[in-house]
């Protein structure tokens, strides 16, 4: 069977010169008097010594084969941007040095969708998020790692975004991304970018945090406006028309929690930071792990009317969605003053306020004193109103 | 927040409990249903019956659209997303309601292309984008939701979108109404009538329930204010010796209803002789159908849908819930078998079901509470 050329489909017009390759040439310029086989052999051991820098625009799988474009990735990228002593040796794991003592050990997923939102991006969360699950164990965050599970065809430049921002987030929170991890998916078999980081912290101070450890006539605390996290991605996500002036929370919280630590000391029973399932589900945890009752009062939740306004409109209770930089402090009754003075004085406390107290009975239960008068039980959720939020 | 705060006031709320105590006479009883689901949700999320004395309790009617959906509608739904072609969308309520076969949730697992949407419309976007693909909207909702399912045919008519179809679910409050006014073990005072519907039908289709049934009703709004106000117009109705219908809810309700939406509905859509609810069963001219000029865009016209009937599980009691025969925790299996996470009855399952409302937000002993919460 002869194929009719005559009525093929064209398929638009092709590139009239190969940019890529006469960049090459261009980026070798001025060798081409060399002829001699040593003298082209140097020319090569040049070319490869000197810093790699990613041509493509976009992942391929062969950024996840484990070669040269591999080695590229890495060394353009993740090192370009995390560059730290332990990193730099690039083994197969990072040995580090840590003073006698007990470390906090921690790890998470990040899967948000979208990748970028207002006030920050997956890059961001990465770090902050597993940067505050040391930080709610009472450590001092050191070291973490990363883990990037890419999708084929996912643009470098977003990558060098998001890698910018775990960069920077990393410093703010004065630790160090010392091992990782890249693989490529082929395209349709993940969404973008996902990272994992785990992290490890150290723990200074002779405390015990438990969320078992909340006992009748402690006090609850709130470091700031719950629901900014979630509503954010929930709009960024632009499915539901709705715009509104918020931004995410997403921010390092070891920095509070040891001044609230220092003002409070072994008055402070637990600490959580309020992200999936937001204040209500860790409510709820303290609530079953230390057989109390968690009264809290509605008119003290501090919530942006933004948040309010849209979570009205999306028929969802603020009290479930998530934060990314606020923490639940429960403070026994002696020193919940002075636990409340240090969280205002922190620049992510200043919105720091007395959401509830602890009782006895009825235990395994949250209590609200709504603002209408009456009261109701504050359940865990079910469901999931807002997948893939961090 | 405007136009929120202001019915959610506390010290207002007090001193009109206290006008309601006092209309209360000594010795006597008040039974008063809420009709419409969403009324249940503010009265639980709210705790509003702090502030009710304990001669009146509240009874939650059956306007929750998808706790009167039978299992056999769920299994006919599924039967048309498995079809090869087909991409269904459904308001995120209905994911979890279980049918016969289990829920729309577990056949999106097993494969079929169920999509949530926000609004019908979506659906048309999503028919747009995909020309190969018949998308089927699960069309469910009182009077309220119904004007905007017709809007998004005679659309889809206009745009010439042959592969949109309606899964049309859409049901009638006063049907409702009267079945529970006609069941044998009534024991209601008066009733307090849905708000979102009565914006589209307005208050002349209840006038019958006083006349011919001896109830008054007081159509109600949304917030807390507006119920514990409606609950307050019923309790003076019975002191004055009245049995009327009233508007509470006329900032938003005219008393004629909204002409152009109940236009829209009758061009698109006529009555069904019968349709079966969860609960009460088969009750006549209870539905909404589209018309036979709408045939291209009904899916029980397009397909052939299995229409088997499955009988609730023996256990459930959703149809004496939803009928204010019995207390939801009155059920033999609230709370144990039947929870928000695994659902026997569809009360459970959307967060305006009676069930659902008081296992979330009501499920403790109130004085036990008082004295916790004094503090």
């Amino acid at each position: 069977m002869t194929q009719d050329l005559g009525s093929a489909i064209p398929i638009g017009p092709g590139p009239t010169r190969a940019g890529w390759a006469e960049e090459a040439v261009t980026a070798h310029a001025g060798a081409e008097h060399l002829t001699r086989e040593e003298q082209v052999l140097e020319r090569i051991a040049r070319a490869r010594a000197r810093k790699p820098r990613i041509r493509e625009e976009r992942i391929t799988l062969s950024h996840g084969a484990g070669g040269k474009a591999t080695q590229t990735l890495i060394e353009a990228v993740f090192l370009e941007a995390f560059r730290n002593p332990i990193l730099e040796q690039l083994e197969d794991g990072a040995s580090l040095s840590t003073p006698a003592g007990r470390l906090a050990f921690t790890t998470d997923s990040y899967v948000v969708s979208p990748l970028f939102f207002p006030g920050g991006n997956i890059g961001d969360l990465a770090v902050n998020g597993t940067v505050n699950d040391l930080a709610m164990c009472g450590a001092r965050p050191l070291h973490l790692s990363a883990g990037f599970i890419l999708e084929e065809g996912f643009p470098v430049a977003d990558l060098q975004r998001i890698v910018a921002s775990m960069a920077a987030a990393a410093e703010a929170a004065g630790v160090q991304i010392v091992t990782g991890d890249t693989k490529v998916v082929e395209r349709g078999k993940a969404d973008g970018c996902y990272i994992t980081t785990a992290g490890v912290g150290l723990l200074e101070r002779p405390l015990t945090l438990s969320a078992a450890a909340a006992q009748p006539g402690d006090v609850v605390l709130v470091s700031g406006p719950i629901g900014d996290h979630g509503i954010t991605v929930m709009l960024a996500r632009g499915e539901l028309d709705i715009e509104a002036d918020i931004v995410s929370d997403t921010a390092p919280l070891h920095g509070i929690t040891a001044d609230l630590l220092d003002a409070a000391g072994d008055g402070v029973r637990l600490l959580r930071d309020a992200t999936r399932g937001g204040v209500a589900t860790i409510c709820n945890e303290v609530a079953t792990a230390s057989g109390v009752a968690v009264v809290l009062e509605e008119k003290a939740l501090p919530i942006r009317p933004v948040v309010n306004g849209a979570s009205e409109l999306l028929g969802i209770d603020p009290m479930y969605v998530a934060c990314e930089g606020r923490l639940v402090a429960v403070v026994a009754p002696d020193r919940a003053d002075a636990a409340l003075a240090a969280l205002q004085a922190h620049p992510l406390g200043e919105g720091a306020t007395k959401i509830g107290t602890i009782g006895a009975d009825p235990p395994g239960l949250v209590l609200l004193k709504t603002a209408f008068g009456g009261t109701r039980i504050v359940d865990l959720l079910v469901g999931d109103p807002l997948p893939r939020i961090c | 927040m405007k136009y929120v705060d202001e019915y959610r006031d506390a010290d207002t709320a007090r001193a009109l409990a206290t006008k309601i105590a006092g209309l209360c006479e000594p010795g006597r009883r008040y039974s008063l249903m809420e009709i419409c689901g969403g009324h249940t949700h503010t009265i639980y999320t709210h705790g509003l019956e702090d502030h009710l004395p304990e001669s009146i309790s509240l009874v939650h009617g059956p306007g929750c659209p998808v706790c009167v959906i039978p299992m056999g509608r769920v299994d006919d739904a599924i039967a048309l997303a498995e079809q090869d072609d087909v991409i269904m969308t459904s308001f995120g309520d209905m994911m979890r309601v279980p049918g016969g076969r289990g829920s729309f949730f577990d056949s999106k697992a097993a494969g079929a292309d169920i999509r949530m949407v926000y609004s019908p419309l979506d659906s048309l976007k999503i028919a747009r984008k995909n020309p190969d693909k018949r998308v089927i909207f699960f069309a469910i909702g009182f009077e309220t939701t119904t004007p905007s399912t017709a809007m998004t045919v005679l659309r889809a008519a206009a745009e010439g979108l042959d592969n949109f179809a309606v899964f049309c679910n859409h049901v009638r409050v006063t049907p409702a109404i009267t079945a529970i006014l006609s069941s044998p073990d009534l024991h209601l005072d008066g009733f307090v009538g849905p708000g979102h519907v009565s914006t589209v039908i307005g208050c002349e289709p209840y006038t019958y329930i006083p006349r011919e049934h001896g109830k008054p009703i007081v159509v109600s709004g949304f917030e807390p204010l507006d119920i514990l106000t409606s609950v307050y117009m019923l309790m003076q109705q019975f002191a004055d010796g009245r049995c009327e219908t009233e508007n509470e809810y006329a900032r938003v309700v005219p008393w004629a209803g909204n002409p152009k939406a109940l236009g829209v509905i009758d061009r698109v859509m006529e009555v069904r002789d019968t349709f079966e609810w969860r609960g009460p069963g088969w009750i006549p001219e209870s539905a909404m159908q589209l018309r036979a000029e709408y045939a291209a865009f009904d899916a029980e016209r397009i397909y052939q849908v299995p229409g088997v009937r499955v009988a609730d599980p023996k256990a459930c009691q959703c149809g004496e819930v939803l009928r204010g025969a019995i207390k939801p925790w009155e059920c033999k299996v609230f709370g144990t078998a039947c929870t928000p996470e695994t659902p026997i009855g569809t009360c459970m399952v959307s967060s305006e079901g009676a069930c659902a409302a008081y296992y979330n937000f009501g499920r403790f002993s109130r004085s036990r509470v008082k004295e916790a919460t004094s503090a």
